[in-house]
């Protein structure tokens, strides 16, 4: 499949517009206030932003349907938000309270929503590629129609379990869709260092997967082929690649001294590609918004946000009995 | 409203740094992304962006000072139209409430437990009702029908592995599945084991009861991760939300003449892990009703075979579900002089030596465990505090086995009913070799067991 430019900015509604705006900066300012709350000591370990990234999640979730599953890394806060699990246990979670998503237990790299159908949360890189094919080989041996989006890194996209899964999943026709996210970088190695063949979409021709490249910072252009993904999945084609070409603007977490990249190369990203600002600029100049609609949009986001952090500070600290809970069903 | 911007930590261990360079200056308007400073720690150089928006009303903290306390206020953040007041700086919530926990409660402290008065209760009802009718059948055929009988009552219990379906099992463990429940439920796979033990366990967190079959536990290893880090963690760490209901199960420990990498006992692997469940049977009675719970348990489990007892036949009670308990031990056979725990293949030569020290007058008293997590050690002490001596039997290396594992334990717990040290019987510390007579030697044999009962009863 051929290499798709950018979607049309045609026919799409204030409405629809207004949502991913309002999706997209949510997720921002979440980020940032993580990494405000990591700096204060309130959240320890890793804590790997999405900030520059919110356009991928953003445009997925609105290709996907009621009961449809997502499974991801440990850079996972987005997803989270992305697919309507509550801001205060997820930013509980991070500061390990029993108000967490898994009552503290998980952090920020591990965290579930049963009700939600995100299957968190995964530290190992490349180990969510087998178990979201699972989670799919699950749906389609249930009947239920369901398509599982299983999202990985372009660090990810190297691991050898990911390629047992491509064969795997073409063998058995399992719908899921396979959403590397290419933010050219994986820590401190860019995909021009680790590998000859960057169209990483493109691997999954050997094994027989169609797949496509997307503008990952255009969230119309993700959705648009979110749905050409879901589509291919639920018609019974097997599964389905996209590489979503996008860009992390913090650090890899939160310790990342990020010297492997110019502070230009980011602010380049920053001014001219970045997810939100496009949106933003569309809804001003196609007159769907104003500033001040823009501005109280803002506010409430502003709102949820310190909301959330209020709830994971004063959030209490799991009970001891906790420690010995959960281990088995 | 005025805020401070405090010195951030930049890593999860970083207490103080030094505030190397500002790249703003008082006056200036910053917005949310914008690079604030450079802070070095003893690690590495780091930027500091801004969080909000809004004016540097005062820089706090001169470029150059070292050794700034995380959370030290470096710098104001005026909002517009605001004028910096000293006193009128809101403090932002410090991180009291981080304060660490004091340390979690132990589990009950051993030493009171060494000379316990009474001996712990344990289970001794029997597996099946006096006067079943039993009938002969392999350890292969008890595993077969436990599969069967199970995937007949729930439908959603299926088996995939390397050649189980129309190959019927690499050694013929799955024969007739495929023909009976057909190609959706007993799945050929490609020669894989990440690959499928994490889309196994992917369709366990789905809501399916996978049965994993590895053609042998050797090949497990390039499966592990799965089954330690997405299989027996999921639980704990969804807070309870979701976990992995299945079973890995395939053949474990030597075989014969296969060499190194095809011969090794993860007995002790496996136990190790908290949110797996082992099995390790001899009979075809403890196979077929272990593996069936083994299938119903809501946990993954790892069910270790051994290929040399696949033939080895037993009697097996003729019960429309015979089941057996994980975490209970079974009493092969009552004596007062000294106690032998063993489990899976080692029972072999844990009856063998039994019935030989008999003719000699040692009566000894056979363990067997069957399930390694959980494992039965109220069963083991209470023989323990009856024979006062202990002999452990295994087939796996000796550093980190099982036995050293109820050694310790039973050293701990049942101290003063000790009248010799415990004696841990393992393979010998050298991989598998493939000569005939070197092989033999590597492995535990029934003298070695021998030998180390008369040491323990010193005869
Ligand atoms: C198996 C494994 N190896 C190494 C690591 C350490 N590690 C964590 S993230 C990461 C980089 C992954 O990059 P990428 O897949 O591109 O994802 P991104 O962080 O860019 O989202 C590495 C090497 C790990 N967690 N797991
Ligand atoms: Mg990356």
């Amino acid at each position: 499949m051929a290499v798709r430019k950018s979607a049309q900015k045609s026919n799409i509604s204030a409405e629809e517009l207004t949502k991913y705006y309002r999706e997209m900066l949510l997720i921002r300012r979440f980020e940032e206030k993580a990494g405000q709350l990591y700096g204060m000591g309130l959240i320890g370990g890793f804590c790997h932003l999405y900030i520059g990234q919110e356009a991928v999640v953003v445009g997925l979730e609105a290709a996907a349907e009621e009961g449809d599953k997502r499974v991801t890394s440990y850079r996972d806060h987005g997803h989270m938000l992305a697919c309507g699990m509550d801001p205060d246990g997820v930013m509980a979670e991070l500061t390990g309270r029993e108000g967490g998503y898994s009552k503290g237990k998980g952090g920020s790299m591990h965290m579930f929503s049963k009700e939600k159908h995100f299957y968190g949360g995964h530290g190992i890189v490349g180990a969510q590629v087998p178990l979201g094919a699972g989670l799919a080989f699950a749906d389609k041996y249930l009947e239920n129609g369901r398509v599982t989006f299983t999202y990985f890194g372009d660090g990810a996209a190297n691991q050898g379990q990911v390629y047992e899964t491509y064969n795997m999943a073409q063998l058995w026709d399992l719908p899921v869709v396979f959403v590397i996210e290419n933010n050219q970088y994986a820590m401190g190695t860019s995909v021009k260092r680790s590998t000859k063949s960057p169209a990483l979409w493109k691997r999954g021709e050997a094994y027989g997967i169609a797949g496509e490249e997307v503008d990952g910072m255009n969230v119309l252009a993700v959705k648009e082929a979110g749905e050409r993904a879901v589509a291919h999945c639920r018609a019974g084609k097997g599964p389905y690649i996209l590489e979503v070409k996008t860009y992390r603007y913090r650090g890899h977490s939160m310790s990342d001294p990020a010297k492997y990249r110019t502070r230009e190369e980011v602010q380049k990203m920053r001014e001219e590609r970045d997810p939100i600002e496009q949106i933003r600029e569309m809804l001003l100049t196609g007159k769907h918004a104003t500033e001040e609609d823009l501005k109280a949009i803002d506010k409430d986001i502003k709102d949820i946000v310190n909301k959330s952090a209020e709830f994971a500070k004063t959030s209490p600290e799991p009970a001891l009995d906790e420690l010995w809970t959960d281990i088995y069903a | 409203m005025a805020t401070e911007i405090l010195m951030p930590a930049l890593s999860p261990t970083m207490e103080e740094g030094t505030l190397a360079k500002w790249l703003v200056k008082e006056g200036d308007t910053v917005s949310s992304g914008d690079i604030l400073a450079e802070i070095e720690t003893d690690k590495a150089t780091m930027e500091f962006e801004a969080v909000d928006e809004g004016i540097i009303g005062k820089i706090l903290i001169d470029e150059g000072s070292e050794g700034v306390k995380v959370n030290t206020p470096i710098a104001v953040l005026l909002e517009e139209g605001e004028s910096y007041d000293a006193s009128a700086v809101s403090v932002p919530a410090a991180s009291e409430e981080a304060a660490p926990a004091g340390a979690p409660a132990a589990p009950a402290a051993a030493a009171a437990a060494a000379a316990p008065e009474t001996a712990p209760e344990v289970d001794e009802s029997p597996d099946y009702p006096e006067g079943t009718e039993l009938v002969t059948q392999t350890v292969r055929e008890a595993l077969r029908d436990a599969m069967a009988e199970e995937m007949r009552g729930d439908q959603n219990v299926f088996v995939m592995g390397e050649e189980v379906a129309e190959y019927e099992g690499a050694y013929k463990i799955t024969q007739g599945l495929l023909d009976e429940f057909g190609a959706k439920r007993v799945i050929d796979t490609p020669i894989t084991e990440h690959g499928f033990a994490g889309i196994a366990t992917g369709a366990a967190f789905g809501g399916l009861r996978p049965i994993v079959e590895f053609m042998t536990f050797n090949f497990a290893m390039q499966a592990i991760d799965h089954i330690i880090n997405s299989a027996a963690k999921t639980l704990y760490m969804s807070g309870g939300q979701m976990g992995a209901p299945m079973v890995f199960r395939g053949p474990n420990g030597a075989a014969a003449r296969v060499g190194a990498q095809h011969s090794q006992d993860y007995a002790a692997w496996y136990m190790q892990i908290p949110g797996l469940k082992v099995a390790m049977p001899y009979s075809a009675a403890d196979a077929k009703g272990l593996l069936k719970s083994a299938i119903r348990d809501n946990n993954p489990v790892i069910f270790l075979e051994n290929e040399i007892l696949y033939g080895k036949s037993f009697e097996v009670p003729k019960l429309d579900d015979y089941t057996v308990p994980f975490g209970k031990a079974k009493i092969w056979r009552k004596g007062d002089d000294v106690t032998i725990v063993s489990f899976g293949i080692g029972m072999t030569y844990a009856l063998d030596a039994a019935e030989k020290l008999a003719a000699d007058g040692i009566n000894a008293e056979v363990i067997d465990l069957r399930t390694l997590r959980p494992m039965d050690l109220p069963t083991v002490i209470k023989s323990v505090m009856k024979t006062n001596r202990l002999v452990t039997v295994e087939e796996g290396w000796p550093q980190g086995s099982v036995g050293s594992y109820i050694a310790s334990e039973v050293m701990q717990q049942a101290f003063d009913y000790l009248d010799a040290p415990v004696i841990t019987c393992t393979g010998k510390d050298v991989p598998m070799p493939y000569a005939a007579n070197l092989e033999k030697h590597a492995l535990i044999t029934t003298d070695e067991v021998i030998e180390a009962v008369k040491q323990v009863t010193y005869r």
